[in-house]
């Protein structure tokens, strides 16, 4: 026991070394000596990217342990298809030019509001008259309903100008690189305030993960946690993806990595661990797609394929866990 | 509900759609048709209700016949990665081979279609914990995985765009001397419907079968393959229609049960219905324009769906 925590830490330290020193290449490669111009750009890029990465490696984290499954990330509950409708109906509706599309701050809010009460309603729906007893039900109904709603927005995207589209286009994909300096503030106040709310029952992760049955039989109060938890999960997606865009697979990739890192179940070691794995693979793909794509490809794009080709290598090996 | 009472209702719902549309077609005009009337009868109307009767058949056909071979009420070719790694073909020859002819394409496709079956039978064969829904799951997972690959090569080449239109099942493009693909799809139901008896077997699992003297690993080959090829036809000639193979044969299992022989034609049947009645909705809501097949079916298709899934559990229950 002893052995692996110094080896966990040893892995921490490279982890968090390889973050600082990734940030610190990103923040002053090719400055061209511009420092006042070229630092609160970047850093604004940084923050984002930390932001998101920490939010969507903890909500996958959880969510993997209330569904007891390592394959699943939240991302296919539907949120992003309703975010992608929401935007390509305005864009169909009100053209690219109109305020609901141009300003940042009503579009961020209207998204997030619109995926928490997407995200609720669902929640209420499924978990009303004890249907919630199988939580890959709400899943599915979650995945039928984002169908759904790509269903609509491809309907529109084909019949949208090809300029407008372009536009558009740039929704699709998750991107750092214009990220509003007040939505920055208002989603880490959002996210801090979420994430303290969530303190008080994160402590029961490491019992979850034992299964519904344990965790009852040890005293857990399993459906009010499982159903908070779940709520929390949903809106930090919510926000993550109104922030930046969609990233489907990111979650998937690094709470799988961190499990074959740490080789823990202790969810503080997990929790932390994804999100600094998070923040890696993010300003590195960020710093390959500026550097060697040239901006020819977004990040999401890359992580979504890096991290869909590592799921099917997952689901072809052989694994007990699922 | 007899199969007769349903041709009928086929054969009534055909005749009036050669009558809807833009361009006035009355049926007190069949024995005097003008020139243009007539051409627009042939180049158009004919040639659209023939693709959506096999359209709707195929689809729903090869989605039984997948339900069937991986004993799973929710699986099908749009839960199974089969219409995304069809997809994936046509951008790969759409990149590659910018010149090649529609056969040319549907052929990759196939392939494409083939081998994104395959692997998801790989990965239903490792999976364990075999929840019937938790498999649909998967396979809707695996489809999201396949078109990121696709998103991924599209973004680079500007297709995203040209690539959203082959989602999109539509009817109103089609016209004569560019439908002409979807009978192939004839002969290869015509297979299904000879080897129904050995899908039934099949369906009973593999221990089960091969102590009944079936061949399991070559009849579940073929009717991957029969899957595969149908889809790509599909794809090719009228795009995705999403749910089609899902809802249909569920709705026929409801009151016919499980044998093959005698689901196969009244899922045919009602797919045809149903595709009819939502391309008669799409045309008729938002006249003179027209809505997309896709999208009437994706919405009603969903809705259907969702209420097997929560009838199911409340039967369970």
């Amino acid at each position: 026991m002893r052995m692996k925590y110094t080896a966990n830490t040893w892995k921490f330290g490279i982890l968090i070394t390889a973050a600082v020193l990734l940030i610190g290449v990103f923040l002053v490669i090719q400055s061209g000596g511009n420092w006042d111009y070229i630092l609160p750009r970047r850093g604004k890029k940084i923050l984002a990217i930390v932001l998101t990465g920490a939010c969507i490696a903890y909500s996958t984290a959880i969510f993997q342990t209330i569904t007891n499954n390592r394959i699943l990330t939240p991302g296919i509950m539907g949120l992003d298809s309703l975010y992608m409708l929401f935007q390509t109906f305005a864009v169909f509706v009100f053209g690219s030019t109109h305020i609901s599309f141009v300003n940042k701050n009503l579009n961020f809010a209207v998204s997030v509001l619109l995926m928490t009460l997407f995200a609720l309603l669902l929640h209420q729906f499924m978990f009303r008259r004890e249907r919630g007893r199988n939580i890959y039900l709400l899943l599915l109904v979650g995945l039928i309903l984002g169908t759904l709603f790509q269903s609509m927005s491809s309907f529109m995207e084909v019949l949208i100008d090809p300029n407008e589209f372009l536009v558009l286009q740039g929704k699709m994909f998750a991107s750092f690189n214009n990220v509003n300096t007040d939505l920055l503030i208002i989603s880490m106040v959002a996210i801090i305030l979420i994430l303290l709310y969530a303190q008080k029952f994160t402590k029961y992760l490491d019992v979850l993960s034992l299964g519904k049955d344990h965790a009852v039989n040890l005293g857990v109060d399993y459906q009010y946690i499982v159903k908070r938890l779940l709520l929390v999960v949903m809106v930090l997606v919510s926000i993550s993806t109104a922030l930046v865009g969609p990233i489907m697979f990111l979650g998937l990739l690094v709470v799988n990595l961190a499990h074959q890192i740490f080789r823990s179940h202790r969810h503080k070691v997990l929790i932390w661990g994804s999100v600094i794995i998070a923040v890696v693979s993010l300003v590195g793909g960020q710093l390959i797609v500026e550097r060697v794509f040239t901006f020819a490809t977004t990040v999401s794009v890359i992580i979504n394929f890096v991290g869909g080709v590592y799921f099917i290598y997952l689901l072809l090996k052989e694994n007990k866990s699922w | 509900m007899k199969l007769g009472y349903m041709l009928i209702v086929l054969a009534f719902l055909s005749i009036v759609y050669l009558f809807i549309g833009n361009s006035d077609i009355s049926p007190m005009d069949i024995f005097h048709l003008t020139p243009v009337q007539l051409q627009v009868l042939q180049v158009s109307r004919f040639p659209r209700l023939i693709s959506i009767l096999v359209a709707g058949i195929s689809m729903s056909v090869i989605g039984l016949i997948m339900q069937q071979l991986t004993r799973n009420r929710f699986v099908s070719p749009t839960t199974a990665g089969t219409m995304d790694s069809a997809r994936l073909g046509i951008l790969v020859t759409l990149m590659w081979f910018p010149g090649a002819s529609p056969l040319q394409k549907m052929l990759v496709a196939f392939a494409f279609a083939l081998a994104g079956t395959l692997i998801f039978m790989r990965i239903l064969e490792k999976v364990k914990f075999k929840d019937t829904i938790y498999i649909a799951l998967l396979g809707l997972m695996f489809g999201n995985i396949v078109s990121s690959v696709t998103t991924f090569f599209a973004y680079k080449n500007d297709l995203i765009q040209n690539m959203s239109s082959w989602l999109q099942g539509d009817f109103s493009t089609i016209m004569k001397g560019r439908y002409e693909l979807i009978y192939i799809s004839i002969p290869l139901l015509i297979i299904v419907y000879l080897f129904a008896n050995r899908f039934t077997l099949a369906g009973m699992g593999e221990d089960f079968s091969t102590n009944l003297g079936l061949a399991y690993r070559k009849v579940v080959n073929l009717g991957l393959i029969l899957v595969a090829m149908v889809s790509a036809v599909v794809i090719i000639t009228v795009g995705t229609i999403p749910f089609l193979g899902l809802v249909v044969p569920n709705i026929v299992t409801l009151y016919k049960g499980d044998n093959l022989r005698d689901t196969l034609p009244h899922t045919a049947v009602l797919g045809a219905i149903f595709v009819l009645v939502c391309d008669i909705l799409g045309q008729l809501i938002i006249y003179p324009y027209q809505l997309s097949i896709s999208l009437t079916v994706g919405v009603v298709g969903s809705v259907l769906f969702l209420y097997l899934l929560l009838r199911r559990k409340a039967y369970e229950s």
